[in-house]
């Protein structure tokens, strides 16, 4: 019997744009962080912040790299996988996706030959200007793939000629309902990611002994920027939210699992909910908190799951049980951020210590950022469903031709190469911690035997 | 005069798309090549190749982004036909990028001892990624027919675009190394040069009898004519190079550069004449550019952005490859 292909190609994709995301939401922001780090020592002369570039430049680099090829791999997705996508909005597709690579993915991959290699070769102010071309590069390739992705959850500026989309008003396709939200989201997501794996491996880098100046200048860096972005984030996912709630109300029905349109509705903590009998089951909420998030008023009306039913009785809402759990792990996971942020920052800046059990909690957080990320993903994707984009495609329409069983072969590969590698990579960070911890403010400038990829030193 | 833009616009595109390819093929050519020249190197020579690719290999890969992409933009029926039809070897041509690809930031920063584990993936995702693409080449070349003789000229075009690859990663070395390693790569070149030569040739003979309608459009007079200084000057340039490979090293390191610009203009000449057997189609004998063209307003504002932003993007290249010209000894790491 040939395997199911497009259940099959959705898990691929899943898992592509998964591992692909960890590494974008890193470079992001770490471009940005890198390029204050720099600033610093330009300002101050203080080698600790040069040591601290040194390390995180080695991070970027490790990621960047992991970024590129997965994200190669999805450019070629779209064609062996899903070719129904681009034949019916590829009108619209194809120009943002030109556009980021024109102007981010080249300005990126160019300049950080120079950012890596160049510390020496050209001068420290075209260093630092090359830093800040990449970290622009990384977030204008942001802003290019969030537009499309906005595009498809809420799409805008368009029309529909012969089964095929084309665009009437460009602005509106970039400057969809949806994008200013989740382009606002996502970049406070990745700089919260990088705030937590900055903090957490400079406190790993702490409990091997390091009491070095770059691990502390790279540790209260890292605290002070998750305690400032995530009551933004808060904030900003809260607009999100309501926005959600415009446009995509079954996808805000399914995130709170609220199965009647009414008022009143409770903010459900825990649920297991039950698509065949359409309730919840072991449900422990909060009266009226939903209709208090979501409409600001207790009596508030909530759309509910049962709107959105076919009259043969096909749900035409998304599966409710991993968008509703995807968005509890992401709220969670950043109401533990703000607690460990704020505790983090009253600890090192008032009291200039770092308690060994609040390492211990900035350890396992460094991958908090990660988790939040995926869950935040899942839930805005998976979300979606039924749609890949949202009224114009099925996702099942999209799917190309190639057998279930070549795709099954390839998806096994895939997942056995990303499990490798994401092991590698997190054993590398270890071990570069390690290393950085064991040499101290001692540490060579910049590099050793091993290390033929690594900065050339500062000029000593 | 009033340009007929469905018309023009589709040329276009494919003329920047062949470009893209060209470009890669070029530069990420040398990088697959000296990946795959891996394994006849030891272990001090190795970290002075990856120095010699080190800042370029990202931005050359993203050509193939670039390509793919205008494939995706700009053809997006062919896209799909092209990619389904070929789904195996575009997963290993990724399987193979990503192994590379990151094998090269692993190798330098794992501890010590797992390093040798590094270049062998850094090997083995060069060789795959290599294979795949010329693999892909040879069926595209005939059509993307199914059958046994597409998959055996498949194998052979992907063995013979691998010598390419590392006549062109050895032609890299010899303008970027030194002594014993610059010696080492004159020899390498010589040697992937004769499979280079036959490979050119098989794909050269094969395409016109594989369709009538490429025999068509080569020999017929007076086509053959104005044709022929093609293959002819691709003839001499080989004969040169394979004659400059014996005076190499030259004194005072001249000639450093000619043989990796030799092989460029060759490996340009040979896309050429592809490219010309190809023209009118994108999948051969199946749709041309026109049929499988996006929306010309689509096209249109891409083409806008591309006029400003593919000057400036090759201005900084050409930037970034002079900061790091030179030996690669002179990159420090110490």
């Amino acid at each position: 019997m040939e395997p199911d292909a497009y259940l099959l190609s959705r898990i691929q994709f899943a898992a592509n744009i998964s591992f692909h995301i960890l590494f974008p939401t890193i470079t992001i922001a770490l471009g940005w962080v890198l390029l204050f780090f720099k600033l610093r020592y330009a300002r101050t002369s203080d080698m600790a912040w040069m040591r601290a570039y040194f390390f995180w430049v080695k991070v970027f680099a490790l990621s960047f790299a992991l970024g590129v090829v997965s994200g190669v791999t999805m450019s070629f997705q779209f064609g062996t996988n899903w070719p129904g996508y681009m034949e019916r909005v590829g009108n619209i597709a194809g120009p943002l996706l030109a556009y980021e690579v024109l102007t981010a993915f080249f300005l990126e991959a160019v300049f950080l030959g120079i950012m890596l290699f160049g510390f020496r070769r050209v001068s420290s102010r075209v260093h630092t200007l090359a830093t800040f071309l990449v970290a622009f590069g990384t977030t204008m390739s942001a802003v290019w793939i969030l537009a499309l992705n906005s595009w498809m959850q809420t799409p805008a500026g368009f029309e529909m000629r012969d089964g095929v989309a084309h665009a009437t008003d460009w602005w509106a396709v970039v400057f969809n309902p949806s994008f200013p939200y989740r382009l606002v989201h996502m970049l406070l997501a990745s700089g919260l990611t990088v705030a937590f794996l900055v903090a957490g491996l400079s406190a790993l880098r702490w409990l091997m002994g390091d009491r070095s100046e770059a691990m502390w200048k790279a540790l209260r860096t890292g605290l002070a920027l998750g305690a400032i972005l995530i009551p933004l984030q808060i904030l900003a996912g809260d607009q999100h939210g309501l926005n959600t709630l415009e446009h995509q109300p079954a996808k805000v029905a399914a995130m709170e699992a609220n199965w009647q349109t009414r008022g009143n509705v409770p903010l459900v903590l825990f649920a297991l909910p039950d698509e065949n009998a359409r309730t919840n089951r072991y449900e422990l909420s909060i009266p009226d908190g939903a209709s208090l998030i979501l409409r600001h008023s207790p009596d508030g009306v909530v759309p509910g799951l049962d709107d959105f039913v076919a009259e043969d009785g096909t749900a035409l809402h998304p599966p409710v049980m991993p968008v509703f759990w995807g968005f509890r792990i992401m709220v969670g996971t950043g109401i533990v951020m703000l607690l460990v942020s704020w505790v983090g920052v009253w600890f090192v800046y008032r009291r200039a210590v770092l308690p060994r059990p609040l390492a211990l909690v900035l350890v396992p957080m460094a991958l908090s950022g990660w988790v939040a990320t995926l869950a935040g993903w899942y839930t805005t994707e998976i979300g979606r469903q039924p749609w890949l984009v949202t009224g114009v495609l099925t996702t099942r329409e999209a799917i190309g031709p190639v057998p279930g069983g070549q795709v099954g072969f390839t998806l096994a590969v895939y997942l056995l190469l990303y499990a490798s590698l994401l092991v590698a990579y997190l054993g590398t960070l270890v071990f570069l911690a390690r290393k950085a911890a064991a040499a101290g403010d001692e540490s060579p400038l910049p590099a050793v035997a091993d290390s033929s990829l690594n900065q050339p030193l500062a000029g000593e | 005069m009033t340009v007929d833009w469905p018309t023009a616009l589709p040329l276009v595109f494919a003329s920047l798309m062949g470009l893209a390819i060209l470009i890669y093929v070029v530069l990420d050519g040398f990088d697959l090549g000296i990946g795959i020249l891996f394994a006849a190197a030891n272990d001090e020579e190795k970290d002075a190749m990856i120095a010699g690719i080190g800042p370029f290999w990202d931005a050359n890969e993203t050509w193939l982004v670039l390509a793919v992409g205008l494939l995706l933009v700009a053809f997006p029926i062919a896209h799909g036909t092209i990619l389904t039809a070929l789904y195996l070897p575009v997963f290993a041509l990724l399987f193979g990028l990503i192994l590379r690809g990151v094998a090269f930031d692993f190798r330098a920063k794992v501890p010590p001892q797992r390093k040798s584990r590094w270049n062998a993936a850094f090997f083995a995702g060069s060789s795959i990624a290599s294979l795949a693409q010329g693999y892909m080449l040879g069926v595209y070349v005939l059509g993307l027919q199914p059958g046994w003789p597409v998959v055996l000229f498949g194998v052979l075009v992907a063995l013979c675009l691998s010598a390419a690859y590392v006549a062109m990663g050895a032609a890299w070395l010899i303008y970027k190394s030194e002594g014993e390693l610059q010696v080492k790569a004159v020899r390498w070149l010589r040697h992937a040069l004769i499979v280079t030569a036959l490979g050119m040739a098989a794909v050269s003979l094969a395409t016109p009898w594989a369709s009538p309608r490429i025999f068509e459009k080569w020999f017929a007079l007076p086509h053959l004519f104005w044709l022929l200084p093609l293959p002819l000057i691709s003839g001499v340039l080989f004969l040169w190079l394979f004659a400059l490979t014996f005076r190499l090293p030259a004194p005072g390191d001249r000639h450093a550069l000619t043989p990796f610009l030799i092989l460029a203009t060759i490996f340009a000449l040979g896309f050429a004449g592809l490219a010309y057997s190809f023209y009118p189609f994108v999948v051969p004998d199946r749709m041309t550019i026109w049929e499988a063209a996006a929306a010309p307003e689509s096209l249109a504002i891409i083409l806008v952005g591309t006029a400003f932003v593919l000057p400036v993007i090759i201005g900084y290249s050409f930037y970034a490859y002079r900061v790091f010209g030179g030996k690669a000894g002179d990159l420090r790491y110490d």
